[in-house]
C-alpha cells in the first residue's frame, strides 16, 4: 500500500485520538495530583507526612505494566480509556510530585509572606507566587510523564488501550516487511517533538534562583484546622489505590493461582540476569549522559541543546522500533556482537539515555563553575579537576540517573526479547509471557521480585531529592 | 556537603560491569539453537525428552510468529537459528519465500498425511489446532450457531460475536478465507466482522468475554476450551463449542510448522529436531501434553473428551498458499489493524 494511503485511513485517525488524548488526560491528572499531593504533604500539618511522603513515592518501584496486571485481574472491566486513564495516573504522578517536592523545600517563604502582607488570600498568593517558582520542576515532571507514555506498550496492551506504540508492535506482529510500522513511527516522533518544544516554549528563560544572603527559612506548615482529617484520609485513599491494589494483588494471586508455582532454578536465572543487566545499561547510559549533560550545561548554545534533546527522540519511540534496527544494523556491521549483552547494552543506552541525562544535567546545573576554575588555578590538570571536584559534587545526581535507568531496564520487554543472548530470560519477559496467557499465578512471583529488586533504586531517588533541599 | 568518594562509585561500577560481563561470558554455547512461537510451555515439556534421548542441549528464544519470522529475515544468513516452529502456517512461509529454509528429510515428512505439508517440501506441520465457534449458552442453543463463518459479517450479528484480530491465529483464518472464497468475500467479510464484532487482546480473552456474556459467541481455536475445562473451567464452564465442519473455511486447521534454517551450521541435529518432533515418541508427548493439540502424525491422538481429529470434516487448503501479506493488507484496509 501507499504512504499516503497508510497514513490517511481511518485507523490512525483513532490511534492519534487515543494517544494524545490519553496523553493529555494523564498529564494533567498528574499535574493536579503531583502538585495537590506536594503541597499537602509538604507545607500543610496533614498527619503522619513523612510516612505519606514515602509511600507517595512507592508507586515508583511498581512498574506500570505490574499494576495493569494486578487492576485487570482483579477487575476486568478496568479498561479501555478509563482505565488506562486511572492506572497510568496512579502510575505516574510520582514523576511531577517528587521534582515538585524538591522544589517546594528550597522555596523560600519571604516571598509568599510578602505576598500575604500586600493583602493577597493564600489561594491568589499560591497561584501568583508559589506556582510560577514550581513551573520548571512542574513541566519537567510532566514531560516525563509524557514521554513515557508515548513509549509505553506492557501496561496499554494489557488495559486493551491501542496506541501508536501498541499499533506499531501488532504491525511488527503481523507485516512482513512492511512500511506501515515505520509510517506509524514517525507520527510518534513527531508527536515526542511536539512535546519536547512546547516544554521548551512554556520553561521559558526566568530564572527562579533567590538572591538574598543567607539561607532560606523553613517555612511555616499552613494549618489545616478541620480539613486536616479529610486530607489526610484522601491522601490515604490514594495511596491505597496505587501502591494498596498492585500488593493485595500479587498476594492474592500467590495464594489462589492455579498455575502458581516457584521454579527456583528459572525465578533465580531470571533475577540474576534482571540485575546484571539493569545495573550494566544504568552504568552505561550515566556514563554517556555525562558528556552530554556537560554539552548541555556547560558549553550551551543551540547545537548543545540539539544534541541533547535529539537524544529524548529515541527515548519515545518502542522498544521494538529500535531492536529491529539494531537487528539490521549490528548483521551488518558487527555481526559477532548480535544477540550478545554488549548489543543489547547499547539498547538501553539508545532507549534511556535521557532518564541519566536529566538527573546529570540537573547535578551539573547546581555545581559552580567557580569551583572547577579555582581547582584548576591552583594547578591541578583538567583530568584531576574533573575526578577530584567536579564528580564528587555531582555524584548524588550520578547515582538518581543510574538508579532511573535502572528501573526502567528492569522492566524493558521487546529489545529484550529481541536481542538478548540466547537462552536468557528476564523477570520482565517471564512475567509477560505468564501474564498475556492469563496465567495470573505464575506471572505473580516474576512481579513481586520485580518490585523487590526495585525498591533500592527507588530508595537512591527518594535520597537524592533530600540533597537537593 | 554530604560527599560520596569517587573512589567509591568508581569501585561500584567497577564491579557492576564486572558481574555484567561474567553474565555476557557465561552462556555455554547450545549444540541447537531453536526459535520458538509455539507454546512456550508446550516445548519446555517436549524439548526435555529429545535432551534425554539425543545428548544433545537445545536452547529456545521464545516469541510470536510473525514477530520471529521479521527477525529471521532480517537475520537472513547471520541468523544464529538452527530450527523454526510456528503456531500457525503464514509465518512459515514468510521465512520459506525469503529462500530461507533447507529441505527438511524425508523422514521428517514420512509421518505426516502429505496435505500438512507445502508442495516446496522445505518444512513440515507437526499438530494443529482447529477453528471453531464458543457461545455462551444462556444466550444461545447450538441451532443458533450459523452454518458457516462467513455467516458472522451479517447485520444480525452486531454486537454479539468477538475475534482477536491482531496476531497470526486469526491472520491464519483469514487466509483460509482468502484462500477458500476469493479477494472479494474475504473483503466484504472482514467489513462485516469490523462492523459487528467486539475486538479483544487475545483468544483467552475472548472465551472469558463469552463465558461472561459479554459477547454471545467468538471465533478461536478449540484447545482454548478444553483446556480451561481440563484445568478448572472458570472461563468455559457457561459456554459450548460449535465446530462448522462440512469444508466450511470455519473448519480450518491451522496448522504449526517446523523447519530447518539453510543457514544452521548444526544440519544433521537440527533435522533430528524436525524429525522427533513429527516421530511417534514427540507426537506421544505432544497429545498427552497439556496442550490438547492434533497430533498430526496418525499413530498419536488426544484425549477421549476431544472431539476426535477424523470428525472435523476440515476444508481442504493448500498449506503454502496462505499468504502474510495480502491477508495483511486486506485486514489493513477493513481497519483491523
Amino acid at each position: 500500500m501507499e504512504a499516503y494511503e497508510l497514513l490517511v485511513r481511518p485507523r490512525i485517525g483513532e490511534l492519534l485520538r487515543n494517544t494524545i488524548g490519553l496523553t493529555v488526560a494523564t498529564m494533567a491528572s498528574t499535574a493536579a495530583l503531583g502538585v495537590t499531593l506536594g503541597w499537602v504533604v509538604e507545607r500543610t500539618d496533614v498527619r503522619g507526612a513523612r510516612w505519606l511522603h514515602a509511600l507517595l513515592v512507592a508507586p515508583l518501584a511498581v512498574p506500570a505494566f505490574v499494576n495493569s496486571y494486578a487492576w485487570i485481574s482483579l477487575n476486568p472491566s478496568v479498561v479501555g480509556f478509563w482505565g488506562s486513564w486511572l492506572v497510568i495516573t496512579l502510575s505516574y504522578y510520582p514523576l511531577v510530585y517528587l521534582p515538585v517536592v524538591a522544589t517546594l523545600r528550597g522555596l523560600d517563604p519571604a516571598l509568599e509572606e510578602t505576598a500575604w502582607a500586600l493583602g493577597h488570600s493564600r489561594l491568589r498568593s499560591f497561584a501568583t507566587v508559589v506556582l510560577p517558582q514550581l513551573r520548571p520542576a512542574l513541566l519537567g515532571g510532566v514531560l516525563l510523564v509524557g514521554l513515557h507514555l508515548l513509549a509505553e506498550f506492557g501496561a496499554l496492551q494489557l488495559l486493551r488501550f491501542p496506541t501508536f506504540t501498541t499499533a506499531i508492535y501488532d504491525q511488527y506482529g503481523s507485516t512482513y516487511n512492511g512500511s506501515a510500522a515505520p509510517m506509524l513511527a514517525s507520527v510518534l516522533v513527531l508527536l515526542c517533538l511536539l512535546l519536547l518544544v512546547g516544554e521548551l516554549r512554556l520553561r521559558g528563560q526566568r530564572r527562579f534562583a533567590r538572591l538574598g544572603g543567607g539561607v532560606a527559612r523553613r517555612s511555616e506548615p499552613v494549618r489545616l484546622g478541620p480539613l486536616r482529617w479529610p486530607a489526610t484520609l484522601a491522601t490515604v485513599v490514594l495511596v491505597a489505590l496505587a501502591v494498596g491494589v498492585p500488593a493485595y494483588s500479587l498476594l492474592h494471586w500467590l495464594r489462589v493461582g492455579s498455575s502458581t508455582e516457584f521454579p527456583l532454578d528459572e525465578i533465580g536465572a531470571a533475577v540474576a540476569s534482571t540485575v546484571a543487566l539493569a545495573a550494566a545499561g544504568a552504568v552505561a547510559a550515566t556514563l554517556c549522559a555525562l558528556p552530554v549533560a556537560w554539552l548541555a550545561v556547560r558549553v550551551r548554545g543551540r547545537w548543545a541543546t540539539l544534541v541533547e534533546r535529539s537524544s529524548y527522540v529515541a527515548n519515545a519511540l518502542p522498544g521494538i522500533v529500535v531492536g529491529l534496527a539494531l537487528v539490521t544494523v549490528s548483521l551488518r556491521v558487527v555481526p559477532p556482537l548480535y544477540q550478545t549483552a554488549g548489543l543489547l547494552v547499547l539498547a538501553y543506552v539508545i532507549l534511556f539515555l535521557p532518564r541519566a541525562t536529566v538527573s546529570v544535567r540537573a547535578g551539573l546545573e547546581q555545581a559552580p563553575v567557580l569551583l572547577d576554575d579555582v581547582a584548576a588555578s591552583l594547578g591541578h590538570s583538567r583530568l584531576a579537576v574533573l575526578r577530584r571536584v567536579t564528580l564528587p559534587l555531582i555524584a548524588p545526581s550520578l547515582g538518581a540517573g543510574a538508579a532511573l535507568v535502572f528501573l526502567a531496564v528492569s522492566t524493558e520487554l521487546t529489545a529484550t526479547l529481541m536481542l538478548s543472548p540466547i537462552g536468557t530470560s528476564t523477570l520482565a519477559t517471564e512475567f509477560w509471557s505468564a501474564s498475556s496467557d492469563m496465567r495470573y499465578g505464575a506471572a505473580a512471583p516474576y512481579a513481586l521480585l520485580l518490585v523487590l529488586i526495585s525498591i533500592p533504586a527507588t530508595l537512591l531517588l527518594i535520597r537524592e531529592r533530600r540533597h537537593e533541599s | 556537603m554530604h560527599s560520596r568518594s569517587p573512589q567509591r562509585l568508581a569501585a561500584t561500577l567497577a564491579s557492576l560491569a564486572l558481574t555484567a560481563g561474567l553474565l555476557a561470558g557465561c552462556s555455554d554455547e547450545p549444540d541447537l539453537v531453536v526459535y520458538n512461537a509455539q507454546h512456550q510451555e508446550l516445548l519446555e515439556e517436549i524439548v526435555p525428552i529429545f535432551e534425554e534421548e539425543t545428548g544433545l542441549d537445545v536452547e529456545l528464544r521464545n516469541g510470536k510468529d510473525l514477530e520471529l519470522a521479521n527477525q529471521l529475515v532480517a537475520e537472513g544468513d547471520g541468523s544464529p537459528a538452527d530450527v523454526f516452529l510456528t503456531e500457525n502456517s503464514p509465518a512459515m512461509s514468510i521465512v520459506d519465500n525469503a529462500d530461507l529454509f533447507a529441505p527438511v528429510s524425508d523422514a521428517a515428512k514420512a509421518p505426516i498425511p502429505e496435505q500438512y505439508v507445502p508442495s516446496s517440501g522445505n518444512w513440515t506441520g507437526f499438530i494443529a489446532r482447529s477453528t471453531v465457534v464458543m457461545y455462551n449458552t444462556d444466550q444461545a442453543k447450538a441451532a443458533d450457531m450459523p452454518a458457516s463463518i462467513l455467516d458472522f459479517a451479517k447485520p444480525e450479528w452486531k454486537g454479539r460475536i468477538s475475534f482477536s484480530p491482531t496476531g497470526a491465529d486469526f491472520q491464519a483464518i483469514v487466509s483460509a478465507v482468502l484462500e477458500l472464497e476469493g479477494e472479494e468475500a474475504t473483503r466484504t467479510w472482514l467489513a462485516g466482522l469490523k462492523a459487528n464484532g467486539v475486538e479483544l487482546q487475545n483468544n483467552l480473552v475472548v472465551l472469558k468475554s463469552v463465558n461472561s456474556g459479554e459477547v454471545e459467541a467468538g471465533i478461536a481455536y478449540h484447545y482454548y476450551w478444553y483446556r480451561d475445562q481440563a484445568e478448572a473451567g472458570e472461563n468455559s464452564d457457561s459456554s459450548a463449542l460449535h465446530f462448522f465442519g462440512d469444508q466450511d473455511p470455519g473448519a480450518f486447521l491451522s496448522v504449526s510448522g517446523a523447519g530447518v534454517l539453510k543457514s544452521s551450521k548444526n544440519q544433521d541435529d537440527a533435522q533430528k529436531f524436525v524429525e522427533f518432533l513429527t516421530g511417534p515418541q514427540g507426537q506421544k508427548a505432544m497429545a498427552e501434553s497439556y496442550a490438547l493439540e492434533y497430533p498430526l502424525n496418525p499413530e498419536a491422538s488426544l484425549p477421549a473428551e476431544v472431539k476426535p481429529f477424523d470428525e472435523l470434516e476440515p476444508p481442504t487448503v493448500d498449506v503454502a498458499s496462505l499468504n502474510g501479506p495480502a491477508v495483511v493488507d486486506l485486514m489493513t484496509e477493513a481497519g483491523l489493524l
